[in-house]
């Protein structure tokens, strides 16, 4: 498209030097050769700035759109980190742990509003099921304290089942005192370890936070 | 307490009084329990190892049985200063000791000096075995000879065979067999293992990396029943020991089992099931592989830690009703369910871990005193309970087939380890030093495989 401009100009030049030249018969009538080549040029131009044109809103578009998909790759990644924040937050306070009294599993007040936060959470996540696991200290019968902790994940299961949550999104389980999160032969560690965990079974890969 | 003895030979120290009975202290409690053992030294026999010929098989026999005889705790250990240099046979000029021409030459005399009311002489046989001679210094006779054909020491098995050389001598005395030819099962960091009866060749059962829990001895002493962790869940498996092939146990898959013993005919596994409904106690039929069947229905309360009475025709458990951890007992089919160790109010602390005895006569246990464990005894007729045990945190007791010996976890050196605590001197051994070592099951006597 760019050489048609100089072809056109040299065709001009060529028509003009015939022009004056001597003696040539008239030209006969009919379709001017030259002419029709100008106008053909000029054609040529105008439907090269329409293309140009056209082009150039087709770019415009591009880049608008691509502006647009990027805005909103922007928005959803916001979204998407905003849920998956809350999702984390969700998730930390479903694993904050209840803890117990020695050789006991009766739920204290404390511990009681913790458990109303994941009661909380499985109300405002209906797909929501989890585990509850029940541990001791390092005091006592190895094997009496698996039914102790076995005690200690149903009375956290009750406190909710209690409270309309379906038997069937809590299950329990125990691990006695093999899994101690604190070591030493001391009161504090053993208040630590005597606790119940709560983890996700499924339906936790998007959580909702309860209020929001 | 140093001697001279009339040779002029040795200055002989004779084995101190065997370690002091740290548990025992006599205390009178309310509700009967009386604490400690009443122990009275000197009273045992005199035994007498004689040195001799060495060789590998040789030493490594005479040294096994010498700690094996000392650990029956049936016997004063006669030690002496120079080792094992006073020597019974006297080589005769020319000849080659390998050909085993030995001229036996029994100092009876000298032995009753040196306080012996035994000794044992272990000598070489002409098939490259070992001959074990036990002598009766008072009645100046031989009281047995014992043979072990061909002994290799690098052999598997080779120091079973020579604990139940040991154990044979321990009849010859008692009339009752030792139990060092016995192993014992136990927990380390959450994985099974086995050890013989002097601490000896420990080594893993179940698979690494898997968190394992209650093992226990099928009474032919060649299987073994644990439970294996799996996301929450704990199945039962059934070990062979000798081709380590493992089976689960169908009914116990997808729920927590433990806690388990087999009836003393072998057929019936008794153990706790933790589950929705708490925990209860279940029994299933190994040996027909059927029948699963649930004890106790313990509502509110948990029930576990079935231990067979050696008739097989009751199980003494744990139950946590009524919000007090209590020693009960039932029939083996979970009739009659009652309170078994007497219960008094303020006085009786929570009770786990209960173990029949061998001879049926008492169970083992551990109570909690002033928020402590202690290992305790209850006198099946009577009964009676008495305190075992007093030093740092003591747990899970598990008898020898002796009905003498109990092992159990103690902390008094820091870390739980099992220790062996011998009923009627009151004497304590440590059996493990590990990390940290839970849960004994000492099994019955092993036998000598005769296919």
């Amino acid at each position: 498209m760019r050489h048609t401009l100089p072809i056109s100009a040299g065709l001009f030049v060529i028509v003009v030097a015939a022009a004056c030249g001597g003696g040539p018969p008239p030209p006969p009538p009919g379709p001017d050769p030259d002419s029709l080549a100008a106008a053909e040029a000029e054609e040529q131009q105008v439907r090269d700035s329409i293309a140009a044109e056209q082009a150039a809103v087709r770019d415009s578009v591009i880049r608008d759109r691509q502006r647009i998909e990027a805005e909103e790759a922007r928005v959803r990644e916001d979204l998407a980190a905003a849920e998956r924040e809350e999702t984390n937050n969700v998730r930390d306070l479903l694993a904050r742990r209840v803890h117990f009294d020695f050789d006991r599993s009766n739920i204290g007040p404390d511990d009681a509003a913790i458990l109303d936060e994941k009661l909380a959470v499985l109300q405002r996540n209906p797909d929501l099921q989890i585990r509850v696991t029940g541990h001791c200290d390092e005091r006592g019968s190895d094997e009496y304290n698996l039914a102790l902790g076995n005690r200690r994940a149903l009375a956290a299961k009750r406190y909710l089942t209690d409270r309309g949550i379906a038997e069937g999104r809590i299950a329990t389980s125990s691990m006695g005192e093999e899994r101690p999160i604190a070591m030493g032969a001391n009161e504090g560690a053993w208040a630590q370890n005597r606790r119940d965990e709560f983890t996700i079974i499924s339906g936790g890969g998007t959580l909702k936070m309860p209020g929001m | 307490m140093k001697r001279h003895v009339g040779l002029g030979l040795f200055a002989i120290a004779f084995a101190a009084a065997p370690a002091a009975a740290q548990d025992t202290t006599v205390v009178e409690r309310g509700g009967g329990v009386r604490i400690g053992i009443t122990y009275q030294p000197g009273v045992r026999p005199g035994m007498l190892i004689l040195g001799g010929e060495r060789g590998t098989a040789l030493d490594s026999a005479r040294t096994i049985i010498a700690r094996d005889l000392d650990y029956s705790d049936e016997f004063e250990m006669i030690a002496l200063p120079l080792g094992d240099s006073l020597t019974l046979s006297i080589r005769p000029p020319g000849e080659d000791g390998a050909t085993g021409s030995f001229v036996p030459f029994v100092n009876y005399a000298l032995y009753a000096a040196l306080g012996a009311d035994f000794a044992v002489n272990v000598h070489r046989e002409v098939d490259s075995g070992v001959v074990v001679t036990l002598y009766d210094v008072q009645g100046e006779a031989v009281r047995r000879e014992l043979r072990i054909p061909n002994l290799d020491p690098d052999a598997r098995g080779f120091r079973l065979r020579v604990h139940r050389i040991a154990d044979e001598i321990v009849r010859a005395v008692t009339g009752v067999p030792g139990v060092a030819a016995t192993q014992i099962l136990f927990i380390n960091a959450g994985r099974i293992y086995r050890v013989d009866f002097d601490g000896h060749t420990v080594e893993g059962l179940s698979t690494p990396g898997i968190n394992a829990m209650s093992p226990t001895w099928a009474p032919d002493g060649r299987r073994a029943v644990f439970t294996e962790f799996d996301n929450g869940q704990g199945s039962l498996y059934l070990l062979d020991l000798d081709t380590g092939r493992r089976r689960v146990i169908p009914p116990t898959v997808g729920s927590l089992n433990y806690a388990t013993e087999f009836s003393p005919d072998g057929t019936t596994l008794a153990f706790a099931r933790s589950d929705g409904e708490g925990t209860d106690i279940y029994t299933y039929n190994l040996a027909d592989g059927c029948c699963l069947q649930r004890l106790t229905v313990g509502g509110f309360s948990d029930n576990l830690s079935p231990t067979y009475s050696p008739d097989g025709r009751r199980i003494a458990y744990v139950s946590t009703r009524p919000g007090y951890t209590q020693i009960y007992v039932m029939g083996s089919d979970g009739t009659g369910q009652e309170l078994f160790a007497p219960f008094q109010y303020g006085v009786s602390g929570e009770s786990h871990a209960p173990e029949w005895s061998p001879d049926g006569l008492n169970i083992a246990f551990d109570r909690y005193v002033s928020k402590v464990s202690q290992v305790f005894l209850m006198d099946v007729g009577n009964l009676v309970v008495r305190q075992l045990t007093s030093l740092g945190r003591n747990s899970d007791p598990t008898w020898a087939p002796d009905a003498r010996h109990i092992a159990f976890v103690s902390t008094r050196t820091g870390s739980k380890q099992v220790w062996i605590i011998d009923m009627e001197t009151g004497r304590v051994r440590q059996l493990t030093r590990l990390g940290e070592a839970r849960l004994p099951a000492w099994s019955p006597r092993i036998a000598e495989r005769t296919n």
